[in-house]
């Protein structure tokens, strides 16, 4: 029988949380390892678990996989989220990327100092609003289906959610001028495995505070 | 007949330089478009053309695809350079989310402030050496085989040894402890299709120097 898929990060958000949900998506128990001193990480250096030294890592189907997005993608397909072909496929990773690109920025925000974490905050919002949110209105407008593509549940759809619910947290009528996106988050969000992970109780992580910051700036040395 | 692919960029490697390696590689001729003022790029946007607003962009099968990512995926796939399955698809994403991150420095170093340039080329300089080359030797090491996964080009060879050409314009030296790399280059630049691009009058583009910095300032806005 299979492991269990296991990640090794901090516990908090970053970049391992768009895996932890794309698992849960797919309904599939995960360990985790979190990474609490300096010591634990250089451990994982040394015992060369990790390719270029930097987590994300999941170890999966007898592989010690790193770089979220090589994860993310291993994930998607094994799981039967990417799409029915190439075509599908490419759509889907356009539209992640695109949302991926806006996460990074809220990812990096609280690692800024004050001034520039405002700036960034504001961008985001602006962003969202100007050039994301409007691109999968459109989408969900164009087809009228429930998922964005091949009416079918895919990774786009997840990670849609959460860049959603993220951006919410900054700004909560963010959405105010999206309705199918409203519904879209609706909908989605009702999906068992999906509301599963976001009950109290899952492993979904909290949006980062001060000691996060610090235990990842310790950890990190930056 | 299918036309062929057709790029959307100004004329500099900027993020379109590893697809036109990429359909170099693959044997496919392919067209440019080149961006040469702020009006170019708003009359791209404002045909509704680039999903998020940004290039890349490249017109193929019928599509017109963003996100350099998404672009190289499709490319990969479609001419049988992106692994025999969904392990080495895995691999080989691991290593070009690597490669990107390098590539990703010294792609920023041309817009950095003065003052800051000697610090980040110093710290390229120590990634390059002691992060991501020694990963790259590890993993050819481990199997002695020509190419990178699976023993048969992907994307991921072709995309490391465009790596190593950018890394030896800024430090001709850096490669010098790592034997394996240095074979892989010379391998890799002599296919056929490689060789010729890499000779005057192919599709190349060259260094990037101030002037490009000046055009896509003004074409982008920056």
């Amino acid at each position: 029988m299979a492991a269990k898929p296991k990640l090794y990060y901090f516990h908090g958000r970053g970049r391992m949380e768009s895996i932890r949900w794309l698992l849960a998506a797919a309904g599939v128990e995960f360990e985790e390892e979190f990474l609490e001193t300096r010591e634990q990480y250089e451990k994982l250096q040394k015992d060369g678990c990790l390719l270029f030294g930097q987590v994300p890592l999941v170890e999966v189907d007898g592989m010690m996989l790193t770089q979220t997005r090589a994860i993310l993608s291993y994930l998607a397909a094994k799981f039967n989220f990417y799409g029915k072909d190439l075509k599908e496929r490419v759509r889907i990773d356009m539209y992640v990327d695109g949302t991926l690109d806006l996460m990074a920025m809220i990812m990096l925000a609280p690692f800024q100092r004050p001034e520039e974490k405002q700036e960034t905050l504001a961008s985001v919002i602006q962003k969202a609003k100007a050039r994301y949110f409007p691109v999968f209105e459109k989408i969900l407008k164009d087809h009228g289906e429930d998922f964005l593509v091949g009416n079918k549940f895919s990774w786009a759809d997840i990670q849609m959610l959460e860049a959603i619910l993220m951006v919410e947290e900054l700004n909560a009528s963010v959405l105010s001028d999206f309705p199918l996106l409203k519904a879209f988050k609706t909908r989605i969000s009702n999906i068992p495995t999906i509301k599963k992970f976001l009950q109290p109780g899952s492993q979904r992580k909290p949006p980062p505070d001060a000691h996060y910051v610090d235990l990842v700036s310790n950890i990190l040395q930056f | 007949m299918a036309g062929k692919p057709k790029l959307h960029y100004f004329n500099a490697r900027g993020r379109m330089e590893p697809i036109r390696w990429l359909l170099a590689a693959a044997g496919v001729e392919f067209e440019e478009q080149f961006l040469e003022s702020a009006e170019d790029l708003e009359k791209l946007k404002n045909d509704g053309y680039l999903m998020f607003q940004q290039v890349p962009m490249v017109e193929i099968d019928g599509m017109k695809l963003v996100q350099s990512r998404a672009i190289l995926n499709y490319i990969a796939s479609k001419y049988d350079l992106y692994g025999k399955d969904l392990k080495e698809r895995a691999l080989i994403d691991m290593y070009t989310e690597g490669m990107a991150d390098l590539y990703e420095m010294i792609l920023l170093l041309p817009l950095c402030r003065p003052e800051e340039k000697d610090t980040k080329i110093a710290l390229i300089q120590e990634k390059t050496k002691n992060r991501y080359f020694p990963a790259f030797e590890k993993v050819l090491k481990s199997h002695e085989q020509d190419y990178l996964v699976g023993n048969k080009l992907s994307r991921a060879d072709i995309q490391l040894v465009e790596l190593l050409y950018f890394v030896e314009e800024l430090d001709p030296s850096l490669i010098s402890s790592f034997p394996l790399l240095q074979a892989l280059k010379t391998r890799i630049s002599n296919l056929p299709t490689l060789k010729k691009f890499l000779q005057p009058g192919s599709p190349r583009k060259p260094p990037t120097n101030a002037k490009s910095v000046e055009e896509a300032r003004k074409i982008f806005k920056f």
